[in-house]
């Protein structure tokens, strides 16, 4: 029992207990089950019940459960039919009336019909359902519109809206319009989120809290059947401890790779998926006083600030530059016709010169994170030196996310001349409608924080909410895109990529537009 | 005895009171709502009061806090809306998580501590000794979730010996071994610092012992040196050493905080962090609460224990 036999025990602890863990790892290896796939997910899921949840990491499990009237084209945002085969618009675009697909069942073995479907947005809509209670529903406001549901017959139901609404189709697509079997809300109330059935490819098999949620193959699924018998979604919430799983063969697919870890999957052995998403990220700027309440200054602040260099050295590739404020996404109401705003920081000292706004001071608030803000401390940081450069001196103030929705939200008047946003929506309406009209002011409830107002704005935002004919429709966002980006109410910035990392084990995989995540024919051997 | 015990938990009551004021306090006085944190971008004035009306966080504070604590006398802690599940059961989930973790990283810090103290005290400045000092100082210096990472790195990427991260596998596993082979890496990235901090103690309670006469007196009677450290000076060093135990305890559920989430292990820290992040009032409350309760049930136990190794101690 000398010391130095002592020590060399104490030392070797750790190196020998990993040891004796490598024999038992033996036996079972890192390797994932053919057939089965493994997806690295960002966060454990809410509730597997589409009309209370609100973020992209539980619809990513939703939209594989289950389906609804409409859905979006594959590789587009454009609407397609669904649990609809078709439908009919009233001339005065107040009542839709839907065709459903015939031999259709729930997973439970319930049939889907019209009865299913007013169900539905009865449940979510009126305060007097019996089952309002498995709420609350958070985004109901997208059927907001929605003033009845009527089973006209069996396979045939209508909505009538209170207003043309003109998102409504495109809605329908969103997972808060996934339609739940009735007799599941029935016979699980509250807990239906926990026991969840509905009429998508995949059925639901087990939920084990913040380790997984298992998904299997629906082979009574009306369509093609999915390409693996089940898919398991693990809840990984730090981004270095995604990244070894999938570099370790623990996960055969992981999203929201951070941009500084692609990298790392550039080799043999990985793919790198990327789609560009209706996504848009912006500043606000507070148009009602300070400096930017000059239309020249909020563009020199669009020419000041070098778009490229943050989304090649700050995202590393993961964006693109923003030139307006639809995003490409959205390519049948996109004006491709707008160029960003060149990087010319003498076009902005001139502006700004003009202007009389040399030297002015400005608050700038900051987020650390949040959803769809990528790297919001790294950019407000350049895009801060960028502004100095042309001589305005930016002060950041930094805040945690709930609390900077809590700052910004309710308008920058008094606060703030400029705040990083943004936005990532299913319909070009939707993001320029709460958050550009005079009417969308933070005193009406909107999101303008910044009290940009433009009445051409307005009447074209009005007009194509209500048009009903695409082509309509296309044309008046575009010519709003082009008065926006002349108006200079935000700092364009970027346009994010989404990105998803596979092994070389799964095939016949594809991000999608949406940033949902259909799963139903990849295979994974 | 049975009377200290009792004497003892009764002052732990205006404690656990105090802790329910404190983070109800806090978790109302934080910037951000609820609400605000459902919605994110979607959160505007009135759908944001409609959703507090739905959540019933409109009605007054103090209101609130009688509503808590009154349904929490009776084991209800309500239910979290970030998981959409009663807090009491996502709780004891959690919490037999982290008593495995945390439970395995306090005995291997103990038994690790006590016996590098040991060995240190009994050949001071021998080469042992330094050896063990100076792992102890790497131990107690490097930051626990960076050696975690540095382990998932060497043991699970490029050894590939290990799970990265888990605490069951996702196929296969739900067996005592597939346990193990998840808890070794996070059990020692825990254990890590408080393993330095109880080995230094140790041996200066060692130390301080083993200068004392009556040790003197029983090596000069030719008591083998074995049982002079093991026997006579461990012993009376254990009534110094045992505080420092129940302080170590403390940091140790402290620390799996971090490592449970660079490990993603389903325990109370990490659901803690997530509860905060999405301002889930009823899970922060009742998961503080419920730590806190057993914290200090812990150190009474502590308290106990020492008096019953030390009769000094007035009980």
């Amino acid at each position: 029992m000398t010391p130095l036999s002592w020590s060399r025990r104490g030392l070797m602890a750790a190196v020998g207990a990993a040891l004796v863990a490598g024999g038992l790892s033996g036996s079972a290896s890192a390797q994932t089950p053919p057939g089965v796939l493994i997806v690295g997910q960002i966060a454990e899921p809410k509730s597997l019940d589409p009309a209370a949840v609100t973020a992209v990491n539980d619809f990513r499990i939703l939209v594989n459960v289950y389906e609804g009237l409409t859905r979006y084209k594959s590789g587009t945002l454009e609407v397609e039919p669904a649990l609809a085969t078709g439908w009919d618009i009233s001339e005065d675009g107040t009542e839709y009336t839907f065709k459903l697909r015939e031999g259709v069942s729930f997973h439970d073995g319930t049939p889907f019909n019209a009865e299913a479907v007013k169900f539905n947005f009865d449940r979510m809509l009126d305060e007097n359902h019996p089952f309002h209670d498995t709420g609350p529903f958070p985004l109901s406001f997208f059927f907001g519109a929605v003033e009845k549901t009527e089973a006209v017959d069996d396979m045939t139901v209508k909505f009538t809206l209170n207003a043309p609404y003109a998102p409504f189709l495109s809605n329908l697509a969103y997972p808060t319009g996934l339609m739940v079997s009735p007799a599941a809300v029935e016979a699980h109330g509250k807990e239906f989120g926990r026991n969840p059935s509905g009429t998508g490819p995949f059925k639901f098999a087990e939920w084990r809290s913040n380790e997984a949620v298992v998904v299997e193959r629906n082979d009574a699924y009306w369509g093609e059947v999915a390409g693996t018998q089940a898919v398991v979604f693990r809840p990984i919430t730090d981004a270095n401890t995604r990244v070894a799983e999938m570099l370790a063969g623990g996960i055969d697919m992981m999203v929201e790779v951070p941009p500084t870890s692609l990298g790392q999957f550039q080799g043999d052995g990985f793919s790198v998926a990327e789609q560009a998403g209706p996504h848009v990220w912006f500043l606000i700027l507070n148009a009602k006083e300070g400096p930017f309440a000059d239309k020249r200054v909020r563009q020199a602040a669009n020419y000041a600030i070098n778009k490229e260099a943050i989304v090649n050295d700050v995202l590393e590739g993961t964006a693109t530059v923003a030139a307006g404020p639809t995003p490409p996404a959205f390519a049948w109401a996109y004006n491709e016709a707008l160029d960003p705003y060149p990087y010319d920081p003498e076009k902005a000292n001139a502006l700004i010169a003009e202007a009389g706004a040399e030297g002015a001071e400005l608050t700038f608030f900051v987020t650390e994170g949040g959803s769809g803000m990528l790297d919001p401390v790294p950019m407000g940081t350049a895009i801060q030196a960028d502004l100095q450069a042309v001589g305005l001196n930016v002060k950041i103030e930094t805040y945690e996310w709930n609390t900077f929705l809590g700052e910004v939200n309710p308008g920058l008047e008094g606060k703030a001349d400029m705040a990083e946003m943004a936005w990532m929506t299913n319909d070009p309406d939707t993001l320029p409608y709460l958050a550009l009209r005079s009417e969308a002011w933070p005193d009406k409830g909107g999101f303008n924080s910044g009290y940009y107002a433009n009445p051409k704005v307005d009447e074209l935002l009005e007009a194509a909410r209500t048009a009903t004919d695409q082509d309509e429709r296309a044309r008046l966002y575009r010519e709003m895109q082009t008065i926006v980006q002349e108006d200079a109410p935000w700092v364009f910035v970027a346009n994010w990529k989404q990105n998803a990392v596979t092994s070389d084990r799964v095939e016949n995989f594809g991000l999608e537009p949406s940033f949902l995540l259909h799963l139903q024919g990849v295979v994974k051997n | 005895m049975g009377g200290y015990i009792i004497k003892r938990l009764i002052s732990a009551i205006p404690v656990l009171l105090g802790i329910t004021i404190i983070v109800f306090l806090i978790m109302s006085l934080i910037p951000g709502d609820p609400a605000t944190a459902i919605l994110g971008s979607y959160a505007t004035p009135e759908n944001v009061e409609k959703l507090n009306r739905d959540l019933g966080l409109d009605k007054p504070m103090v209101q609130r806090y009688v509503i808590w604590l009154g349904n929490m006398l009776t084991g209800d802690l309500g239910r979290s809306f970030s998981l959409n599940r009663p807090v009491l059961d996502e709780i004891l989930e959690r919490f037999n998580a982290t008593m495995i973790l945390a439970g395995t990283a306090f005995v291997l810090c103990a038994l690790l501590g006590i016996l590098a103290g040991v060995v240190s005290a009994a050949r001071q400045y021998g080469l042992g000794d330094k050896a063990i000092t100076f792992v102890v100082l790497v131990g107690i210096s490097v930051p626990s979730f960076f050696l975690g990472m540095m382990m998932i790195l060497l043991f699970a990427v490029n050894l590939r010996w290990l799970p990265v991260s888990g605490m069951y596998a996702i196929y296969g596993g739900g067996d005592l071994p597939d346990l193990l082979k998840h808890l070794i890496m996070p059990a020692l990235a825990l254990a890590a610092v408080a393993t330095g901090v109880i080995a230094r103690l140790s041996r200066s309670a060692m130390l301080e012992v083993l200068r004392q006469d009556y040790i003197r007196t029983a090596r000069a009677k030719g008591v083998p040196e074995r049982r002079v450290i093991m026997g006579h000076a461990l012993r009376a060093a254990m009534v110094s050493i045992i505080p420092v135990l129940g302080i170590q305890a403390g940091f140790v559920l402290s620390g799996a905080v971090y490592i449970e989430i660079v490990f993603q292990w389903p325990g109370v820290g990490r659901m803690l962090v997530d509860a905060i992040l999405k301002r889930d009032l009823l899970l922060v409350q009742g998961g503080v609460v419920f730590v806190a309760a057993c914290y200090v049930l812990f150190n009474i136990a502590v308290d106990v224990a020492q008096s019953l190794l030390d009769p000094r101690i007035k009980t």
